[in-house]
């Protein structure tokens, strides 16, 4: 009963709905989620259902795929690395708002050490630990092989490695030249660009959640919610022909999903007017080519108007206007989810005569 | 009696010409321990206390260099039983399973190479949070971005080289999308531009997809350049910029603190 509400609720469109609902109520409770209580009621409740769910025979069937074994680790390092640096950073901030300096510009902390022996045992333990950890998993976990290369029979699904599966996931609902090719290029350049952009002097060299509020807030979401959730669903959630399956759903090959995505031109040419799609293909794609317009470039005057004065005062154009493309490119993709979801859209501006689908 | 033996040691001639200071118990040998030695002296001689702290570092960037350079020892080792040709690759892997009594470097190698790409990730998480790409540091944010990104390619072209179908499949999928690169893919966007008369400039022999694998699919051209790829090119790249990151760590003032 409660497996078959996780499975429905797994479904992309309410297991991302549900977690940003939850990333943005702890970007704005920060005086709960910055406290040691939460930290360890997240560990207690991340490891009970951990082990609630390995326990399913289903579930277990996937997760224990060797290939999958690094994802565990990523996730327990994100879930602790993410809570940890806000935790630190609310303890600054309070420790800021009472006229102290944060914990790192401390005079205990501004004391010089000798590299030998601090740093250089520190190193020291981490790498000895670092080869415990691996030899023990080398030794309880052989590397997969398969049956030998076979160019005439592909496996169904066929998965990228596990660090590109956010990637492939895109290409649901973008096609590869946009999911492969041209948005992680703009995730290359815009976070090479993130320190030409960002001018705000404060939080160097220490952690801190007030003194940067907006540049945390940005780089967290895409960070959870575009990179790491987007991995774990296709991992653990797509199956035969990328299709949706819940986490305790058996992959079977005939689960039949009916795609009836359309196109926009088809959605106002055929739904809302009633006619036959033009010919010409810049007529038929007008509207869809209005609206990316729109999105990229009507759009940036009234958003400077209502939030970015002060930001384009303080940064310069070149800065702000960067700045505007990379959040508007990064948000390109949740509100492409979000049309197919509700609205089954396929492409805002489909011109298959030139490769051109967006 | 070993208290004596160690000093014994300690006083020899060949001793002696390793280290050239008495042991790091004062002020003057911590200093020339760490200036003395090729690999210490990435160290600082001493730095600020909250940059030793793992609450602060976390430890990530230091681990991260730690696996490639066990990565870079277990791939050297596996390359002794690996010949890179479709006849022999997966037989070879098959014979280092087989013939290889308690081996776990093809393990080793593979948890490693997860393992990296997680830790570099982390360790990019760490350096946003603490503000650590700031001026000073910019340059140093975006010579860590290329190595991230080296990172996971060295993971990716790795991934062939066993030849099995995990590996042709997951590289069929993740080329695919270089077909797609806008004007210099076949099938990406504004490639059917490209034409002279009836003539395809962009066509499949020729596309970035082609350079990439040496071919139109991933065959034994693929596998001989990724195996170049990963073994020899990237690895030299990503030790030149490991080099200046470092360097650059030093030179912008160590590891971050509050100014």
């Amino acid at each position: 009963m409660i497996k078959e509400a996780i499975n429905f609720l797994a479904a992309p469109v309410y297991s991302f709905s549900i977690f940003c609902g939850l990333f943005f109520l702890a970007m704005k409770r920060m005086d709960i989620v910055g406290t040691k209580k939460f930290g360890i009621g997240l560990l207690v409740f991340t490891l009970v259902t951990f082990a609630w769910m390995v326990a399913d025979p289903i579930f277990f069937s996937i997760i224990s795929l060797p290939d999958n074994i690094p994802i565990i680790i990523l996730n327990a390092l994100v879930i602790w690395s993410t809570w940890f640096a806000l935790y630190k950073g609310h303890q600054n901030d309070l420790r800021i708002e009472a006229g102290e300096s944060p914990l790192e510009g401390s005079p205990e902390n501004r004391e010089k050490v000798w590299a030998w022996p601090n740093l250089v045992y520190t190193e020291l333990f981490a790498g000895i630990v670092c080869t415990v950890f691996l030899v023990v998993w080398a030794i309880f976990f052989k590397a997969p092989l398969e049956e030998p290369a076979n160019p005439t029979w592909a496996p169904n699904p066929a998965k990228a490695p596990w660090y590109f599966l956010g990637l492939q996931e895109m290409l649901v609902y973008f096609d590869p030249w946009m999911a492969g090719v041209v948005l992680p290029g703009i995730i290359i350049v815009g976070l090479i660009a993130i320190p030409f952009i960002d001018v705000n002097p404060k939080g160097n060299g220490y952690f801190t959640f007030r003194e940067r509020k907006f540049a945390i807030s940005a780089f967290v979401f895409g960070w959870l919610a575009l990179w790491v959730y987007l991995i774990q669903v296709g991992t653990f959630l797509r199956g035969p022909n990328w299709t949706f399956y819940g986490p305790f759903e058996v992959w079977d090959f005939h689960k039949v999903v009916a795609e009836n995505n359309i196109n926009l031109s088809e959605i106002v040419w055929i739904k809302f007017m009633n006619t036959s799609l033009p010919k010409n293909i810049f007529v038929r794609e007008f509207f869809g080519v209005v609206a990316v317009f729109i999105y990229l470039f009507a759009l940036v005057p009234l958003i400077t108007k209502k939030w970015g004065k002060t930001y384009l005062e303080k940064m310069g154009a070149i800065r702000y206007y960067l700045m505007i493309f990379l959040v508007l490119s990064m948000m390109s993709l949740p509100i492409k989810m979000y049309l197919r979801w509700f609205f089954n859209l396929k492409y805002l501006v489909a011109m298959p005569e030139f490769e051109l689908n967006l | 009696m070993s208290e004596g033996f160690a000093k014994k040691v300690a006083n020899t001639q060949v001793w002696k010409s390793i280290f050239r200071h008495g042991p790091p118990d004062n002020a003057r040998n911590r200093a020339a321990v760490v200036a003395g030695n090729v690999f210490l002296h990435l160290h600082p001689i001493k730095l600020k206390k909250s940059g030793v702290e793992l609450g602060y570092t976390w430890c990530m960037g230091g681990l991260t260099f730690f696996i490639f350079l066990s990565l870079t020892v277990t791939g050297v080792l596996l390359m002794f039983y690996y010949r890179p040709t479709a006849e022999y690759a997966f037989t070879d892997i098959i014979g280092l399973r087989e013939h290889v009594p308690l081996g776990i470097m093809r393990e080793l190698h593979r948890w490693g190479a997860h393992l990296m790409v997680i830790t570099v990730w982390i360790h990019m998480f760490r350096v946003f949070m603490t503000g650590s790409y700031k001026p000073p540091r910019e340059f140093n944010w975006g010579v860590g971005v290329v190595l991230l990104i080296l990172t996971m390619l060295l993971s990716f072209t790795g991934y062939l080289l066993p030849w099995d179908q995990l590996a042709i499949w997951a590289i069929t999928v993740g080329s695919n999308m270089a077909k797609a690169t806008p004007f210099a893919g076949n099938g990406g966007p504004g490639a059917m531009l490209a034409k002279i008369g009836d003539f395809v400039m962009v066509s499949d022999k020729n596309d970035v997809r082609f350079q990439l694998l040496g071919g139109r699919f991933v065959g034994e051209a693929a596998l001989l350049r990724f195996y170049i790829l990963h073994c020899v090119f990237i690895p030299l790249v990503v030790a030149v910029l490991i080099a200046v990151h470092f360097w650059r760590v030093r030179k912008d003032g160590g590891i971050s603190a509050p100014l």
